[in-house]
């Protein structure tokens, strides 16, 4: 499905600021892949995702989603293919463009926008059934601005749009990162059950362990721009979060604790 | 008095073809772009040289939309595709359009007595008097335009553009080229505020290289005019404030000329106007925080 070929990513090369975020990095997704990304900070996760997403283009390697190879391919053309929520709740919809507008901008993702009216009523009984679905009173306020959401409410209403037409991966850079823990729960109850129903091949990074052990089939860790651990199935759902610090220990050659972050999640 | 207000009120008819050009700019792409300091004399100066060429009217009105739209597409470039910033862009080709405008004047200024212009021919169909006829035009004008925009940004690629103004990344993550939309936002401003341009020089009855001069600072304060007195509440609204908050322009500086402030103070006052507007929210911010803190 998503091939990540021995990709490179080099950011400010030649000067004192110089990162080497991604140094080889392979990685290969089965459809239907719930992957839970961990690491560091610094690792290369967020990296990784916007790399894939075609955010900047790399230095070296392949990425190949179905067999076609998208290195080349500019951000905007990759979008057919690829749903996005960010952790920045405010960079996934337009804060002053109705909910229904969002939405219908959303429906033809990857389309080449023409002349016709931008939404339609026919469209506004789909999205109200959608809406209503979140759980979030938002099919009563089509017309709000999704400026006057709260921040939980828009990462749910991204997560509707990245999916709102079926991406072939499912890109989710820590979405819930920036909400409070209540929130936070509600939206990835949602993402699981969103995920699992249209069985939707999906990268998830988070900083929470315990949320990487608990959703998905698969986890991997990234250390150096690297993938270090990759476990799926029931050698997955058998781990808990000491044999994870444990195996990372053993994977990073022991050159660097858990960061904070990773013990603390 | 009152024989003043109609000429005043149609004055700015005229210059908010020019005011919703910025309004494209600055608040549905976000970008203060100051090719329009060029493209209104460009539209002046195009239509002037050809009206007295000989052009019919409607011919010289779609080159000067074309011309405006090259002028805007320039900047765009220069911004999308060269990554210099905005406001650099827009500077660039402003200073060029001076040199394009001698070029297609000849001189520095073309005088349009007695020649044919879209206002004397309306005058001597309908017979009406001067003020009329400016007026009548004006309102054809700005009514048609304000409707076609309504419509275009109503549609996908219209939505796709407002999209942009708010948000980049979001709307790249959806598929669609920013640099596109960029670019089409900048190439339908200029092509509006080049159309105000030429109507502006016939309907003085001349054009000069010169009368570009705070183009961008008269289209912000009828913009910011508009807004606080009309609102926003939509996009037709903003629209509609946007033709209005130019005709107050009009009068506050018909009644301020009344009163006896010497025109040539008139690019200051206006300044200061916009410069207090833009403070406001700032201003307001303090205050309310010194209230609280009371």
């Amino acid at each position: 499905m998503l091939r990540v070929e021995n990709i490179f990513k080099t950011f400010f090369p030649g000067t004192i600021n110089e990162k080497r975020a991604l140094q080889g990095m392979d990685l290969h997704l089965k459809p239907r892949d719930f992957v839970t990304v961990i690491g560091g900070n610094g690792a290369g996760k967020s990296t990784m995702l916007n790399a894939i997403a075609g955010a900047f283009p790399i230095d070296k390697g392949h990425i190949i989603i179905d067999g076609e190879d998208l290195t080349k391919k500019a951000e905007h053309k990759r979008a057919k293919y690829i749903g996005r929520v960010f952790q920045d709740p405010m960079l996934g919809t337009a804060a002053g463009m109705m909910i229904e507008e969002n939405l219908a901008i959303a429906a033809r993702r990857g389309k080449t926008p023409g002349l016709s009216w931008s939404f339609s009523d026919a469209q506004h009984d789909y999205f109200r059934e959608l809406l209503k679905e979140l759980d979030l009173g938002l099919e009563d306020r089509m017309t709000a601005k999704v400026g006057l959401l709260s921040g939980g409410q828009r990462q749910a209403l991204t997560l509707l749009m990245a999916t709102l037409k079926k991406p072939k991966l499912l890109l989710l850079d820590e979405h819930t990162a920036a909400l409070d823990p209540k929130t936070a729960e509600k939206v990835l109850a949602l993402t699981d059950k969103i995920v699992k129903r249209d069985q939707l091949t999906t990268l998830m990074i988070t900083h929470n362990m315990r949320d990487a052990l608990r959703f998905g089939n698969r986890l991997i860790m990234l250390h150096n721009g690297r993938v270090i651990i990759d476990v799926e199935g029931a050698q997955k759902a058998s781990l808990d979060i000491p044999d994870l610090l444990e195996m990372f220990e053993k994977a990073s050659g022991g050159d660097a604790v858990a960061s904070d972050c990773m013990l603390l999640g | 008095m009152l024989d003043l207000l109609i000429p005043t009120i149609a004055q700015g008819l005229l210059w908010a073809v020019m005011a919703l050009g910025v309004y494209i700019t600055f608040r549905v792409l976000d970008i203060a772009d100051l090719t329009v300091e060029g493209s209104f004399p460009l539209g002046a100066a195009t239509a002037a040289a050809m009206l007295s060429a000989g052009y019919g009217i409607i011919s010289s009105l779609v080159v000067v939309a074309l011309v405006g739209m090259l002028a805007g597409i320039v900047t765009g470039v220069l911004h999308t595709k060269m990554k210099i910033p905005a406001l650099l862009a827009g500077i660039l080709t402003m200073s060029a359009l001076y040199s394009v405008n001698l070029r297609i004047m000849g001189k520095a200024n073309i005088s349009l007595l007695g020649v044919d212009t879209t206002f004397s021919i309306v005058r001597n169909l309908l017979g009406l008097n001067s003020g009329q006829t400016t007026l009548l035009v004006g309102a054809v004008a700005t009514g048609l335009i304000g409707f076609l925009l309504y419509w275009f940004f109503g549609t996908e690629i219209g939505a796709a553009i407002r999209a942009t103004g708010f948000n980049q990344q979001m709307i790249r993550a959806q598929g669609v080229d920013t640099d596109v939309t960029i670019v089409l936002g900048l190439l339908l401003s200029n092509s509006l505020v080049a159309v105000s341009g030429a109507l502006v020089a016939q309907s003085n009855g001349f054009a000069d290289v010169g009368m570009g001069t705070g183009t961008i600072v008269i289209g912000l304060a009828s913009v910011i005019i508009g807004e606080v007195l009309f609102g926003t509440r939509s996009f037709k609204n903003c629209m509609i404030s946007v033709i209005l908050g130019s005709v107050v322009y009009r009068i506050v500086i018909a009644v301020v000329l009344q009163m006896g402030m010497p025109p040539n103070d008139l690019k200051l006052f206006t300044s200061v106007l916009v410069a207090f507007a833009l403070s406001l929210p700032l201003i307001k911010s303090k205050l309310g925080m010194r209230k609280a803190g009371r």
